[in-house]
């Protein structure tokens, strides 16, 4: 069920004739366009393998457009790339989603297994057994401290929990992009550093690539190797100190330097600024 | 057939000796599982508005058959329903429009254009038994239809209800797996035609639609997986269905109803004593 990680990011004299030196995937002139206007225009990224690299930007800036894109859900101009670190595999990166907040029936009668089952080939999960998949579904679970869920119902489990199998099943198999889509909205406090614990521990576990959607700012700063401030395109990107610290980016939230301290956990070199 | 149709008149009760008695019996054990697959993934899928739509519209195809010349209108009723469920995917897939609202004005209008065109001349009375359904004149020609259709939707069920359980949680997370979101939509869409659209002959327009959701709604009461809430709910519709023939037969009531409130009444029960 695990399967062998095929990124050796450390391996650096394997990578020729990437543009990223590294395993990587790279989003090339994408844009989305809708009743001919551009939603998001000409976006260029390079995420790196074994790093979160967070999108933020104001409300309407076209990040879950981008991500419906990269997911293949919207028609775009550009193209999504994605290369390992040998450069033996590139083309379409697998791509694991982490929706936003779920607003699905509470009262679904579908429980954590039959989610597993379910998408683990066409076998319906009303008609066949899932004996055989229990073991290795709790195995996948238990990377997310899940593991005690498995016969719960998806309904009757907090915000929390309902993420982190989320995660699991986009773990499984493990994909090249992880996209995470606002994924601790509506999520308690503690649920939400487990949360953010867990996928700081995946990243490293299995080298992952991550987009993070959120507009939890003080998390961010903690948590993002790299920041893209996107509004309708890339308006700048960097480390998490440069790009919070743009005097675009304050503005576009509303906030000077000041009140990002006030955020907490920001303790910004004054001299990335530009 | 007839080994079956042998069987059920070695049970020892009176109504079973009867042949139209033995076919609608026949038809219940048939329709319970074609319901079962169907009303699970309408309540899940949150389209019980869609597939109550389908059965108004079958009023527009009989007046459709009915201008066309057609003596059965069948026919009429199955390709009007199909593109009743194609326009409502293509409302719901491409543009912005809610789809309650779109729904809604096109439910409203095809028993509208339904009702005055046959209505014209005062004759709709003889189209009232399509409002009610008359189970005991199905015949041995229909039941083989109907195993025909629980045949076909098995094979579609078998493959795409999976996929439809991801679309249910979240339609993006279902595209990230690799499901083709909008071709199982459109095959359930229109497997959903086609049944609603035979069955309200004998089931009848103003309740088809409880006769799918009922069962599947008191099942979820009660369940926590897909097994057991797919087990459930063909229990219902089977005991609830047999019981409502037999009572119906001696108080002399149209079936369809009749087994409609029985579970109703199980419905009832299900809010009462529901899981923890």
């Amino acid at each position: 069920m695990l399967q062998a990680f095929d990124h050796h990011p450390h391996d650096q004299s394997a990578a020729r004739g990437s543009s990223c030196g590294l395993c990587c995937t790279t989003v090339d002139d994408l844009s989305v366009f809708r009743g001919g206007k551009p939603i998001v225009e000409k976006v260029n990224l390079h995420i790196h393998c074994g790093e979160i690299t967070a999108l933020v930007g104001p409300n309407g800036a076209g990040k879950t457009t981008l991500l419906k894109a990269i997911l293949g859900e919207l028609p775009h101009s550009g193209s999504l790339n994605y290369l390992d670190a040998a450069g033996e595999r590139s083309g379409k990166p697998r791509i694991g989603y982490v929706p936003q907040r779920l607003d699905f029936d509470l009262n679904s009668p579908v429980s954590v297994m039959d989610l597993f089952q379910a998408s683990k080939g066409w076998r319906p999960t009303w008609l066949f057994p899932s004996r055989r998949l229990r073991g290795p579904a709790r195995d996948i679970l238990a990377r997310v401290q899940a593991d005690h869920l498995l016969d719960r119902r998806l309904g009757a489990l907090s915000g929390g929990e309902l993420q982190r199998v989320l995660l699991a099943l986009a773990l499984n198999p493990i994909p090249d992009l992880l996209l995470l889509d606002e994924p601790i909205s509506g999520v308690d406090y503690k649920g939400m550093q487990l949360f953010y614990t867990i996928v700081g521990e995946l990243k490293k576990e299995y080298d992952l690539s991550i987009i993070l959607v959120s507009h939890d700012l003080p998390a961010l700063i903690k948590l993002a190797d790299r920041v893209v401030f996107l509004n309708r395109t890339v308006q700048s990107s960097g480390s998490p100190a440069e790009v919070l610290n743009h005097p675009d980016f304050l503005q576009a939230f509303g906030l000077d330097s000041h009140s990002l301290e006030l955020l907490g956990a920001l303790k910004l070199p004054r001299e990335a600024c530009p | 057939m007839s080994e079956l149709h042998a069987l059920i008149g070695m049970l020892p009760f009176e109504w079973a000796q009867l042949e139209f008695m033995q076919y609608a019996l026949l038809a219940i054990i048939l329709v319970a599982p074609l319901f079962t697959m169907l009303g699970t993934l309408v309540v899940n899928n949150r389209m019980a508005f869609f597939s109550d739509t389908l059965g108004h519209s079958a009023l527009t195809g009989i007046a459709l058959g009915v201008l066309l010349g057609i003596s059965d209108p069948l026919w009429a009723m199955l390709v009007f329903a199909m593109i009743v469920a194609l326009s409502i995917n293509y409302i719901k897939n491409r543009t912005g429009v809610s789809t309650d609202t779109a729904i809604g004005v096109l439910s409203a209008t095809a028993v509208a254009l339904g009702i005055a065109i046959l209505s014209r001349g005062g004759g709709f009375a003889r189209y009232s038994r399509y409002l009610i359904g008359d189970l005991l004149s199905i015949t041995p020609q229909d039941i083989i239809g109907l195993a025909l259709v629980l045949f076909m939707v098995f094979l579609i069920m078998l493959g795409a209800s999976n996929q439809l359980l991801l679309v249910s949680i979240n339609s993006s997370l279902a595209r990230s797996r690799g499901v083709h979101v909008g071709l199982v939509e459109l095959l359930f869409t229109l497997s959903l035609a086609v049944v609603v659209t035979i069955s309200l002959q004998w089931i009848g327009i103003l309740i088809i639609n409880s006769l799918l959701i009922l069962p599947a709604a008191a099942a979820r009461n009660w369940c926590r997986d897909m097994k057991s809430y797919h087990l459930i709910t063909f229990i219902i519709i089977l005991l609830c269905g047999v019981a409502g023939l037999i009572v119906s037969f001696y108080w002399n009531m149209a079936t369809g109803a009749t087994i409609v409130l029985l579970i109703a009444v199980v419905y009832v029960i299900s809010l009462v004593f529901h899981r923890s």
